[in-house]
């Protein structure tokens, strides 16, 4: 494992500012008869860590999606820093620059190096020099570890590794917010460690960040706060530690039970 | 033999009619069929239903149909070009419908995730297409656009009855002067054989080039 993270597991993520980042209000989407968000009301603090959690089917990826409009709403509002969302256009593409994400499937770009793949949206988005880009994505590549995979191809890698090369590659637009859409949900388990400790040491710099994820351990110590949601609602929305030690509502105790003892 | 050699100033015109045909209206077609293809993967509802409308028409179309409505309808609109001209337009227009499905096709086989991670690094529609979604598009789609190329260069006979001079229309020229009409065709074919047999050779080079490109 010589391309293992070197940072130390951080304690847990730092205090929100208060400043609310991502504000969603009545939010609600169909797909077709199914009503995958209803009515979701929830508020993002600057430099807050909110991990969604909760039962496959109940919304919480879809939720993710549409906070940079790759999933579009019905009705409701969403405001990034203070800006609706726009619609489809130049508008929304710089908007989402600002806005990093992570997918389940890792996403990269399969025709490009690791190096590529981290460099391209600086310089065709943010209009970066090469050079430049070359620089800052080589210190993320080693931030991930993976400062001696640059030259490879995606295929190359290993499922954590590919994962941490696209942690990488969002990192290197400066993001404002990140977005982690189930992770660690591809991986064997054991490379999701590795990608579970970068996202430990940026939820401790400050980075504001949304996690979808099934991994319970991260939820208990790298959030400031897990949202809990069912068919579509948000069921509860509290500290970790109460959520996990005293959840309040049935459904969330159930989905406890069926996942904290087997 | 004879009929080759002593009407080669003819046969070799033809051929390179039917080359200049084939290379020019190929080069129409492949630039339409892109962006055609780009519009029916654009979010923009009125660009889908541009490429839409463009793709059924024109592929739903005899071809001769087409040439008719060209040569004989533009002029009426105040057009009026050379008849190679006219015949570029109707067979790149044409054959530009085949390229866009072609393409659209293997658009198709790039995982959606692939143009989500460029949305969503703020690439624009166009950055996505042309910097992630179509170089990886490419090698599925160089078979299909292969196939269509050669039908292009086989369409391009239709030229030959609207004034432009093409290989297929050399036989008119010969059969008047007596020549024996199977061997004619013969080296007709042989023409057509060499440039369609040629394209095939270029597009299986690019197919074993791109191979290994991922």
């Amino acid at each position: 494992m010589t391309d293992a993270p070197t940072a130390p597991t951080p304690p847990g993520p730092g205090p929100a500012t208060g400043r609310p980042l991502v504000v969603l209000q009545g939010v609600n989407k169909h797909y077709g008869s199914l009503h995958v968000l209803r009515d979701i009301d929830l508020t993002v603090d600057e430099r807050e860590v909110v991990v969604l959690i909760g039962p496959s089917g109940s919304g919480k990826s879809t939720l993710c999606r549409t906070i940079n409009r790759l999933e579009t709403i019905e009705s409701g509002s969403i405001t990034l820093d203070g800006q609706p969302l726009p619609e489809e256009g130049k508008a929304l593409a710089r908007l989402r620059a600002e806005v990093g994400m992570v997918f389940q499937s890792f996403n990269l770009f399969a025709h490009k190096t690791v190096l590529d793949n981290v460099t391209l949206a600086p310089i065709k988005v943010r209009k970066r020099g090469k050079a430049e880009a070359e620089k800052r994505a080589r210190e993320l590549l080693d931030r991930v570890g993976l400062a001696d995979q640059a030259n490879k191809f995606p295929a190359q890698l290993s499922g954590g590794q590919q994962q941490r090369v696209a942690i990488a590659r969002s990192l290197a637009m400066d993001p404002k917010l990140m977005l982690f859409d189930e992770p660690t949900s591809a991986l064997d388990p054991e490379m999701i460690n590795e990608v579970l400790e970068v996202m430990r040491s940026l939820a401790a710099e400050g980075m504001t960040m949304i996690v979808v994820t099934h991994e319970m351990g991260f939820a208990r110590s790298a959030a400031n706060r897990v949202v809990f949601m069912a068919d579509g609602q948000i069921v509860e929305s509290r500290p970790p530690a109460e959520f996990f030690d005293s959840p309040q509502s049935a459904r969330a105790r159930d989905f406890l039970s069926k996942i904290l003892h087997h | 033999m004879n009929v080759l050699f002593d009407n080669w100033d003819t046969y070799w015109e033809g051929f390179l009619g039917t080359l200049k045909l084939t290379g020019v209206s190929a080069a129409l077609a492949l630039v339409l069929g892109v962006l055609v293809a780009a519009c029916r993967v654009s979010p923009v509802a009125p660009m889908r239903m541009f490429g839409a409308v463009w793709v059924n028409v024109l592929r739903n179309t005899p071809l001769t149909l087409l040439f008719f409505a060209v040569v004989l309808g533009l002029p009426r609109f105040g057009i009026v070009l050379p008849f190679f001209v006219f015949a570029v337009l109707a067979l790149g227009c044409y054959t530009s419908a085949f390229i866009c499905e072609a393409v659209r096709a293997g658009i198709n086989t790039v995982p959606t995730g692939q143009g989500e991670a460029a949305r969503s690094l703020g690439m624009t529609f166009g950055q996505t297409l042309g910097l992630i979604v179509l170089p990886q598009a490419f090698r599925s789609v160089i078979p299909p656009i292969g196939s269509t190329l050669i039908a292009l260069a086989k369409n391009s006979a239709i030229a030959g009855s609207f004034s432009v001079v093409e290989l297929l229309g050399t036989y008119r020229t010969l059969s008047e002067l007596g020549f024996n009409i199977v061997w004619t065709f013969v080296w007709i074919a042989v023409g057509y054989l060499i440039i369609t047999l040629s394209i095939s050779a270029v597009f299986a080079y690019l197919e074993k080039h791109w191979e290994v490109a991922r």
